[in-house]
């Protein structure tokens, strides 16, 4: 038994030291990367992963604190994996919108400017603003 | 050894912190201070998570639950703000 515990908390100190190193690594991305397109990876998936293998190594830990599994942990994870697409896409339309007005001095990077759509529907991110929002007045 | 993993952790973690604080002042766009702030709220359940183990307390789970839960919904309702200048339509 004190072998598998053994195991048990080497396990839980690979996990947490994986996990703060990739947490590291998607922080740094932010500071590091030149546009804003480019920094959305370094969080949205290195430290969502380092997240995902901390719950992880804490679940391993309780395991072995109180003797029995808990699917606790895994809902903060499964919970984060399926809301960190849907937050950088909000991210990556706020970005575009802001781009395409050029209002403030944010670096459109290799690809450019997005072109406007064409004919009365566009694509739904450039859709028309209502009117009296910040979007819609600060149109040039 | 979990104590020394749980130390390296917590350095990791404040370095991390402290990196996402650099991009949240110097911007330069909104974009980048809401994707720092959410950022954050990531590391800062990481840090929550960190704490329930070092403490050896499985009550902080329900702190990073709700952490990760509204963490969420206000990066989405500042990016809906930005977006439409309105939250519930």
């Amino acid at each position: 038994m004190s072998g598998l515990g053994t195991i048990a908390e080497f396990v839980t100190a690979f996990l947490i030291v994986l996990g703060a190193l990739f947490a590291l690594v998607g922080s740094w991305g932010l500071v590091r990367l030149p546009t804003l397109m480019e920094r959305l990876h370094g969080p949205t998936k290195a430290t969502t992963l380092g997240v995902g293998a901390m719950l992880v190594g804490s679940m391993v830990f309780f395991r072995l604190e109180n003797g029995e599994w808990s699917g606790q942990e895994l809902l903060i994870s499964l919970f984060l994996f399926i809301t960190a697409p849907i937050a950088a896409n909000m991210m990556a339309k706020v970005h575009l919108h802001r781009l395409r007005l050029s209002d403030e001095a944010i670096s459109p990077g290799k690809a450019g400017v997005p072109p406007e759509p064409d004919g009365k529907a566009g694509w739904s991110t450039y859709d028309a603003p209502q009117p009296d929002t910040p979007v819609a007045t600060s149109r040039k | 050894m979990i104590q020394y993993a749980i130390l390296f952790a917590f350095g990791c973690l404040s370095v991390a912190l402290c990196l996402n604080l650099w991009r949240l002042l110097r911007g330069p766009s909104v974009g980048d201070r809401i994707i720092s702030l959410d950022t954050m709220v990531i590391n800062a359940i990481a840090v929550i998570v960190l704490i329930g183990i070092a403490l050896a307390d499985d009550t902080y789970f329900q702190a990073a639950l709700l952490m990760a839960m509204v963490g969420f919904v206000g990066t989405v309702a500042y990016c809906k703000f930005i977006l439409r200048g309105d939250i519930v339509e």
